[in-house]
């Protein structure tokens, strides 16, 4: 005797990205943390030492946040209108920022009030940066020009005028105390050199820039600006690597993984892309709920925080090693694996008679009604709530069978309002996906044909017929569509093909669309 | 056999053993089926066949245990003659000449009542136990409610109670009536069971009278307490629909015979114990015949849903393999998924299948799906289900022939104009390799008919109704197209070894050589050739030729312009399937028309238009003339190894002797002189056997003679069956008894004495 053949359930191919490393590595966060700031935040800035707290830059105010920490450690207001661009040193000491009032500060981290104030800006600064060498600060104005400071004495060392329009972003090269770039919305990244008069390199950026990057090595440089990121090589005299587009607003920050192995760039489209650095392809997306102004990624990926135009601060940190034992030891309450196991994986002995217990099989409980007949039953359960939403599969494969059964009608009929308008809310969800079409077209057909007598009767189920018309005749113009542009798509490949005396096989031609067609006389 | 000496056409297996009810015996062990010309005879323990009892001209129509002798059985066939066997032995002890009649001993249905009546008159007589003459007395209540009830309620089956006054009688509608007191006739009343929704097929109580049987379309058996009837028992998913079910004469065994060719062997308990599985012939042959590579078993669709792989040799059912994986539902009128194509690799560790279910015209549900060989469990496990490959009816299906290529690619062709190459992908992260689609292409929207890879897999061609297209696989190119005289062609192959430049088709009228060198067509001869089939291991090819009702055979190679071997009326009907199966041991035969079968067998299925019998798998074989007196010879020789051993049986009382623990024995001076005289009684024995031997040997000369009398007196039939009946006893048991008498003699003379003692 054979024993009942359970429904088998058609798995379909998995739609959606593919799991790859790096989907498991930037999926490895926690939910994001959200601290709401004064205003948008416009720079994020992790300090160089441990423990790594950053500096956030949101209005008038700068805040500093250590790793963990929900609330500032430490918040500099002496600002007389926006700050821009809080910066630290080298050794984590100092903080400079820039302001919409023309003056640049410098705070000791530990301290309230500015150390220094450099003057002679004479619009607002949105650049700030200190040199290699510790002593000096690098400023950018939008009075085109940016300047070098010393900081023992808050003077001016140097001004640069070579921008023509206002310079928002701007890095220091970490390996040579007078190098640093300048990006300006004049679309030219410039390369200066602290002992010559003017820049070195001068680079087409093609729009304004926003941000730029200096790789660790300092070989490759990094803009954004428009919907571009560019890649440069400085070795070669500033020449333009790869250009990505994969943005569709503006870019507006720009951050590398601690090991130089990914980029990142964050745009006012609300998401935040990786990129791989061999390839320059995208291996990661994260969406945010605005549009984001900052980004800042914390040595080793510790934690990505993002700061946004609503002015939502938003911080993921990483889950780490204990993290996920501590859920392993929350689900640890179940059964433990020995109660399961028991008994099973004993080994006969030598002189034991062995007495075979039938295994029994596991049913699922619309397998149980389907071999009973009770086909009414085993539907209902098929749309029961969990697998109606969650496995739309298993009320198809059922549906299926029910059909090859011959029994779908009589499983279908006999309904009352509630179990038909739920049947048809199945219906209407899933009949235009193209796994289930054929299935819940069948099932569609004989729905009308059993109820055609009783419409009318509830407005709940006309209402419902109304939209499965609905839906029915807008699919059938899609595939219209579709169908009219498969057929101009096949007309120019023909046509583009190098026409051979033997080639005359067509394109492979695949309808990944089947056609579907309802009688919706209702 | 009839024009060459050495080739016949020989059946070889594959005939129904579900086309009368089998009979168990008495001590349960065997039991006995008709099966085509012969009657074999199953171990109910271990499903093997012990003998087959052959004799037999032609169908065997009916087995019945003799009841007076319950180690013997009677059958009846459609060539007149009845014939009594020793089963146990698988021994002809008796030919009767009888009507034709007894051919058709059992007929159930409504119209052949007023027949069968007759009928089990003479059966009666032959033999007065009890089942036969309830068999008789179940007709006459069916004609009484013929007459009663009209037509509205049709019997399909009856049975009666061995005890009580009561007769069941199956209903096309599915009831089960129960009739009593039907002696006192216009008193009787009757009780209506209900399970089955459709046609109670089979009836059957069991020996003490406590339970009813009864089985039908559904293929559950049930199981009816007498007297109890609310209290049932069931037996469910027994395979195909039940025909038959018998019991066995102690009711230990119950046994059910299936539409699909297979007897179910149920323990009282309701406890399936064995199946004994014949080959089933579904209603069409979709597949075509093939040779699973690895266990050189034909293998075909069978039960609905499964493939079957037949051991030829054996003529046994080696296993089905479930392709659709779908509960079946035993209902008439629904559409269920068949399995329409197979194809094998070249290894035989792919296996491609296609199902198809086909409801309305407009749906036409397709499933492909590859089956990896796996080398544990030595079966085929499911790799990839590639649902609805194709928008209509795959035409074709092959895999790309050489054994030593890395990738494997299978090829199908199929109704909506388009023909698609599948490849084994490489294997993801997580799961194994699976195939995909590789390739698709059509030609001037003509619909494919048939495809076929070269030997070395360099070449496919694909036949697109007039047009045979030639393209490369490696860079999927069109090579060239072969033009033809007008007319589609059917089949394709490619020739083998020396005779790889010719591709041969088939058209309705011609069959068609081209040669691939100069693409132009080599020779062309006009027949009507229905199957085009090549030899995996040489360069002969076979084609089976319709003509004027019979079908023709001819093997001849592509090079050659005269064929090897040809053999006018193979068989009547048409040859649709047809395939060369590789010999285990290469045969070594010189003489130049029987050479084409040194290496392998042809194996045809033909589909008779005689009987209902629809196809019947018949086999070419090679047999030499030579072959007969040596095979006598040996046969003698055997016969007295035979004997030998069974004086050495005789000798069983020493060795017990000899083998008996010393300290359960008496002691030795008081055995020695009972041992020392039974040893002097079986030397005399043994010389008196021989004596035997002789003497049964011409009984059997005797009895041969009796057989050529009988055929003589053919014209008067009755005369001649009644003389058989008569000298039926005397003959059978001259023989027996004498050695039933030697027996006892020689058992129990000494250890009569031990006991007396």
């Amino acid at each position: 005797m054979a024993s009942f053949k359970p429904t088998k359930i058609q798995v379909y191919p998995k739609l959606g990205e593919k799991v790859t490393q790096d989907t498991l590595y930037w999926k490895n966060y926690k939910a994001p943390v959200q601290i709401k700031e004064f205003g948008a935040v416009t720079s994020i800035d992790f300090s160089p030492v441990t423990p790594h707290n950053f500096a956030v830059t949101a209005f008038t105010r700068i805040h500093i946040y250590g790793p963990f920490s929900q609330e500032p450690v430490k918040s500099f207001t002496r600002f007389k209108d926006t700050a821009y661009c809080g910066r630290f040193r080298s050794d984590g000491q100092l903080l400079v920022a820039g302001c919409e009032d023309s003056v640049v500060r410098l705070f000791d981290v530990s301290g309230k009030v500015a150390l220094r104030l450099f003057k002679g800006h004479t619009k607002a600064v949105h650049l700030t940066d200190f040199t290699s060498d510790r002593y000096q600060i690098l400023t950018g104005s939008d009075d085109y020009t940016c300047r070098l400071w010393d900081i023992p004495n808050a003077t001016e060392l140097t001004t640069y005028t070579e921008h023509t329009d206002y310079i928002r972003c701007g890095v220091t090269s970490k390996l040579n105390r007078d190098l640093f770039i300048t990006g300006s919305y004049d679309h030219t990244v410039k390369l200066f050199d602290a002992r010559v008069e003017k820049s070195v390199i001068t680079m087409d950026h093609g729009q304004p820039v926003e941000s730029v990057l200096l790789y660790p090595s300092e070989g490759l440089l990094v803009s954004a600006g428009g919907r571009h990121v560019k890649v440069w090589d400085l070795l070669k005299g500033g020449q333009p690597l790869v250009s990505l587009k994969n943005h569709h607003k503006t870019v507006t920050s720009l951050a590398l993984s601690s090991n130089g192995q990914r980029l990142l760039s964050a745009s006012l489209d609300r998401h935040v892309k990786v990129y791989n650095t061999t390839n320059y392809k995208v291996v990661h997306n994260f969406d945010y709920a605005a549009s984001i102004l900052s980004l800042g990624l914390a040595p080793d990926d510790a934690s990505i925080v993002v700061g946004m135009t609503n002015s939502i601060l938003s911080i993921k940190h990483r889950k780490n090693q204990e993290d996920s034992k501590e859920i392993a030891g929350q689900q640890r309450r179940r059964p433990s694996y020995r109660v399961f196991v028991k008994g099973k994986n004993y080994v006969p002995k030598q002189d034991d008679y062995l007495v075979s217990k039938p295994v029994k099989e596991h049913l699922a409980k619309y397998d149980k009604q389907l071999q009973r007949f009770n086909v009414s039953k085993a539907l209902d359960t098929a749309l029961g709530t969990y697998i109606r939403f969650r496995k739309p599969e298993i009320t198809v494969a059922v549906i299926k069978e029910l059909d090859r059964r011959g029994t779908l009608k009589n499983a279908l009929a006999g309904r009352d309002e509630r179990g038909l308008s739920q049947l048809l809310n199945f219906i209407i969800g899933n009949l235009v996906d193209a796994r289930f079409t054929p299935v819940l077209v069948t099932a569609a057909e004989m729905i009308l044909d059993i109820y055609q007598s009783v419409i009318g009767q509830s407005p709940v189920v006309d209402r419902q017929l109304l939209r499965l018309q609905d839906l029915v005749k807008r699919e059938i113009e899609f595939q219209k569509d579709l169908l009219e542009v498969l057929g101009m798509l096949d007309t120019m490949f023909a046509s583009s093909l190098p026409r051979k005396e033997s080639a005359s096989a067509s394109a492979p031609t695949v309808d990944p669309f089947p056609t579907c067609s309802l009688n919706t006389d209702s | 056999m009839v024009e060459h000496g050495d080739i016949r056409v020989v059946h070889c297996g594959g005939s129904k053993i579900n086309f009368r009810d089998p009979v168990i015996t008495h001590d349960s062990r065997f039991l006995l089926c008709a099966s085509g010309e012969a009657v074999k005879v199953f171990s109910t323990s271990t499903e093997e066949c012990i003998h087959e009892l052959r004799g037999h001209t032609g169908l065997v129509t009916g087995v019945l245990l003799r009841p007076s002798n319950h180690l013997q059985v009677y059958s009846s066939s459609l060539d007149g003659t009845l014939r009594l066997w020793d089963f146990t032995d698988g021994i002809l002890i008796k030919v009767g000449q009888r009507f034709q009649l007894v051919a058709v001993h059992l007929p159930q249905s409504g119209d052949q009542m007023v027949e069968a009546q007759e009928l089990s008159a003479v059966l009666s007589g032959v033999n007065p136990n009890p089942a036969a003459i309830a068999f008789g007395r179940g007709v006459r209540t069916c004609r009484h409610k013929d007459n009663k009830k009209g037509g509205w309620n049709t019997f399909t089956c009856v049975a009666c109670h061995p005890k009580d006054d009561c007769i069941a009688t199956g209903h096309e509608d599915g009831k089960i009536r129960l009739w009593r007191n039907f002696n006192h006739k216009k008193e009787y009343t009757y009780s209506t069971l209900h399970w089955h929704h459709s046609t109670v097929s089979s009836l059957c109580f069991t020996p003490e009278g406590t339970n009813l049987l009864s089985g039908g379309v559904e293929s559950v058996l049930v199981q009816w307490r007498y007297n109890q009837e609310s209290e049932r028992d069931f037996l469910p998913r027994l395979g195909g629909a039940i025909t038959h079910i018998t019991v066995s004469p102690d009711g230990s065994l119950f046994c059910t015979s299936h539409s699909d060719n297979k007897i179910t062997i149920i323990q009282s308990c309701v406890k399936v114990s064995a199946v004994i599985q014949g080959l089933v012939k579904g209603d069409s042959i979709r597949t075509d015949l093939m040779m699973d590579p690895r266990s050189k078993a034909l293998v075909l669709n069978g039960k609905p849903g499964h493939l079957q792989f037949y051991s030829l040799q054996r003529d046994k059912l080696l296993y089905n393999l479930d392709i659709v994986q779908q509960e079946y539902i035993h209902e008439s009128g629904l559409q269920q998924f068949e399995v329409v194509k197979a194809a094998f690799d070249a290894s035989g560790s792919w296996l491609a299948t296609v199902e198809e279910r086909h409801q309305k015209a407009a749906e036409l549900e397709l499933n492909l799906k590859l089956w990896a060989f796996d080398e544990q469990t030595q079966s085929f496990v499911l790799n990839t289900t590639i649902s609805a490959p194709h928008d209509a009816q795959i035409t074709a299906m092959c895999f790309c022939q050489p054994t030593d290529s890395q990738t494997t690619l299978l090829v199908s062709t199929s109704k909506d104009g388009h023909f698609k190459a599948w490849q084994l992908a490489a294997p993801a992260h997580t799961e194994g390799p699976s195939w995909l689609c590789d390739f698709v292409s059509a030609y001037h929207g003509l619909v494919p008919e048939c495809c076929s890879f070269s030997a070395d897999g360099s070449l496919l061609a694909v036949v697109f109704q007039e047009v045979v297209t030639v393209w490369s696989p490696s860079t999927w190119e069109l090579l060239t197209t072969l033009s033809q005289p007008p007319g589609a062609v059917s089949d394709l192959c490619f020739g083998r070894l020396s005779c790889s430049k010719y591709l041969l088709g088939t058209t309705a009228s011609n069959l068609l050589c081209w040669n691939l060198l100069t693409c132009s067509l080599e020779w062309t001869t006009s027949m009507d050739v229905r199957r085009l089939v090549a030899d995996p291991l040489s360069e002969n090819m076979a084609a089976f030729c319709y003509q004027s009702g019979s079908t023709d055979l001819f093997v001849f190679k592509p090079s050659e312009p005269r064929p090897l071997f040809s053999h006018k009326a193979v068989c009547s009907g048409k040859v649709t399937q047809a395939v060369f199966a590789p010999r285990e041991e290469m045969l070594e035969s010189c003489e130049e028309s029987s050479q084409w079968l040194n290496r392998s067998q042809l194996y045809f299925l033909t589909q008779q238009m005689v009987n209902n019998i629809s196809t019947s798998a018949e086999e070419k074989q090679n047999e030499n003339v030579a072959m007969t007196p040596f095979y006598l010879l040996l046969g003698k020789h055997r016969q007295q190894q035979q004997e030998h051993q069974d004086s050495d049986s005789s000798l069983w009382a020493e060795r017990t002797l000899l083998q008996t623990p010393a300290h359960v024995l008496p002691s030795t001076s008081y055995l020695c002189s009972m041992f020392v005289q039974s040893l002097l009684i079986s030397v005399s024995d043994a010389r008196e056997e021989k004596a035997h031997a002789e003497e049964e040997m011409e009984s059997e000369k005797e009895e041969e003679d009796s057989e050529e009398e009988m055929e003589s007196s053919r014209s008067k039939p009755e005369l001649a069956a009644a003389a058989a009946t008569e000298s039926d006893t005397p003959a059978l048991t001259k023989a027996q008894a004498r050695e039933l008498r030697r027996v006892r003699k020689l058992d129990h003379s000494w250890l009569a004495g031990l006991l007396d003692s």
